[in-house]
């Protein structure tokens, strides 16, 4: 498969007032196109810094980025933000033709678009409705709508299910694999949920903790279309969750004791065999 | 520039501006909207007792005052009794002076207000969205605003002389400067995630003004309209009683020199009407202009 994002060395340092953070260091990653790449990382481990640096709403402070715009008629990315991020100002369907009326679309197709993905999203009788007047989950598939209306080559996703209740959580990510097994676009996808990685990624990477750095990258092998009830009991899910675990618990400890808790040797160095339940009730 | 504002979000955590811009809006006496829940909560329960006080108690404050002219207890030279001074009005409005006294009022009013808010609102904007503009501009505004329009008015009269132009001109700077700094305030107070998502979604300059800034700001645009509009009327009375020979303002001061206190209070009333009916005005449009704002 083409290379559609090559990133070599990539640092990004924030200089405040007394000191120099450094939020993401020497990074190297290679991402193709039409793949589904999931970053998981312990929280602040400088995901949302590498996301943003790719959206160009920061600039690394040294490295290299290369992504291929192969074609100039669409826009090369578009994100999903984490928080609350749709226009209160807008209706929903306004809200979904942002992009398309920034790049100054023809608007019958932006209608016809608009149109499209409200259907996907289940809002039709919300069209004209403002944010304020849907519930948080409502807000998030405006959001995602917004973006694939769009049409980019990129698609980047910083967390955007985090701040959901569970069922909205699955119900948002069935609708995500739907429409995304459709239109097979590359996606940066970034959680802190194995769960939610291996449910829609090709590939999962993991980062380390402050400051973030690539640490380990595991192909999901789980065929698609993939249907979350039935991934939640297949074995191998389940290999793959323990497998990619394992690689992260000592990350999530190091980001714990780096904020000062204290935790005994036996944290770090206890055996793996745990069971699947406990773990995955571990918030990271 | 917008493109590079995003980057203080993560650096500082805090935009040292967006207090500064806060405390701006408080110091020109307004408060951050509050919960409008609460407040609706408030107007359903007993809401007919507040319409029947709300009536009775100017009614009761009038049939006070009639009585105590006649009982020596207030002075009836300044403060003639209620219906002599509607039979005032009455003769003002037959012989057609409080037509003319309105509309020329008006007008000043009206263009004034338009000649201060339209730049206002402008360089509240570029203000708001553009570092650089807010750093040349601010300085300039904070050691101009301060300085009481009245106390200009003298410097405007030597420069325009005392015609429609200095009138109109004073009322602009009023509003002028109430409708820049809320409606800075109000770019500065948008989540910079929406600047963010302009941003990544392509959004051209004229778009950050008409789809972000312009509809992200309206409440508080709103809020500096209202302040504009009475900071407007305080000023109209000011810049007519000198050089005028019609109007509000005039007609206050004119009356002073005869002592023809009835036609004083007349021209209150006519005020205190056309205050009503801007802030009446203001507030439809607001709910017009802002659906995305009721609850």
């Amino acid at each position: 498969m083409a290379e559609k994002i090559v990133i070599k060395g990539l640092t990004k340092e924030f200089v405040t007032r007394d000191r120099v953070v450094t939020a993401v260091k020497d990074v190297d990653l290679t991402i193709n196109e039409g793949e589904f790449v999931c970053i998981v990382g312990p929280s602040g481990c400088g995901k949302t810094t590498l996301l943003r640096i790719l959206a160009d709403l920061e600039t690394e402070t040294r490295g290299e980025i290369r992504v291929v715009h192969s074609d100039p008629s669409k826009p090369l990315n578009s994100m999903v933000f984490q928080e609350q991020s749709i226009f209160p100002w807008m209706s929903v369907r306004k809200n979904i033709g942002f992009g398309l009326k920034c790049r100054r679309v023809n608007r019958k197709v932006i209608e016809e678009t608009v149109e499209r993905y409200i259907q996907m999203i289940g809002l039709q009788k919300f069209g004209e409705a403002y944010p304020h007047q849907l519930s948080g989950g409502m807000k998030q598939r405006v959001s995602v709508a917004r973006a694939f209306a769009n049409d980019p080559e990129i698609l980047l996703m910083d967390e955007p299910f985090a701040a959901l209740d569970e069922q909205n959580k699955i119900m948002l990510q069935e609708e995500l694999l739907k429409i995304w097994e459709t239109e097979r676009k590359t996606v940066v996808f970034i959680t802190h949920s194995i769960d939610e990685a291996l449910i829609l990624a090709d590939r999962v990477i993991i980062m380390t903790s402050h400051p973030g750095t690539f640490k380990a990258s595991v192909e999901v092998d789980l065929p698609r279309p993939r249907h979350i009830a039935e991934l939640r009991s297949d074995p191998h899910f389940n290999r793959l969750f323990t497998e990619l675990w394992g690689v992260l618990r000592e990350e999530v400890y190091k980001a714990k004791a780096s904020e000062g808790l204290t935790i005994s040797d036996d944290d770090f160095h206890s055996d793996h065999s745990q069971t699947l339940a406990d773990e995955s009730r571990l918030v990271l | 520039m917008a493109e590079k504002e995003p980057a203080v979000r993560q650096t500082t955590g805090t935009d040292a501006s967006v207090d500064e811009a806060r405390s701006f809006a408080t110091q020109v006496g307004r408060e951050w909207p509050v919960d409008s829940g609460k407040r609706d909560k408030g107007r359903e329960s007993g809401g007919r007792w507040k319409a029947l006080l709300g009536f009775l108690s100017p009614v009761v404050v009038l049939i006070l005052w009639e009585i105590a002219v006649p009982l020596g207890l207030v002075d009836g030279r300044f403060f003639p009794p209620p219906h002599s001074i509607a039979g005032t009005f009455w003769r003002m409005t037959v012989d057609g002076t409080l037509f003319t006294d309105v509309r020329v009022s008006l007008v000043r009013i009206i263009l004034g207000f338009l000649a201060g808010a339209i730049p206002g609102l402008l360089i509240g904007l570029s203000m708001g969205l553009f570092r650089p503009v807010r750093w040349i501009l601010r300085p300039v505004i904070s050691a101009t605003y301060p300085i009481p329009k009245l106390a200009l008015m003298p410097l405007i009269i030597l420069m325009f002389g005392f015609g429609e132009t200095q009138k109109v001109i004073t009322i602009a700077l009023g509003t002028f400067f109430m409708v820049l700094i809320n409606t800075m305030a109000g770019v500065l107070n948008l989540d910079k995630i929406y600047l963010d998502v302009a941003k990544n979604y392509g959004a051209s300059r004229s778009d950050f003004y008409t789809r972000i800034a312009l509809p992200g700001a309206m409440p508080l645009i709103f809020t500096g309209l209202e302040l504009g509009m009475g900071m407007a009327l305080l000023l109209i009375v000011a810049a007519e009683m000198t050089g005028a020979i019609s109007g509000i303002g005039y007609r206050i001061w004119a009356a002073q020199a005869v002592f023809k206190t009835k036609e004083m209070f007349v021209a209150f009333i006519l005020i205190s009407l056309l205050g009503y009916l801007f802030a009446e005005g203001l507030s439809s449009l607001q709910r017009r202009v802002i659906p995305w704002k009721q609850l």
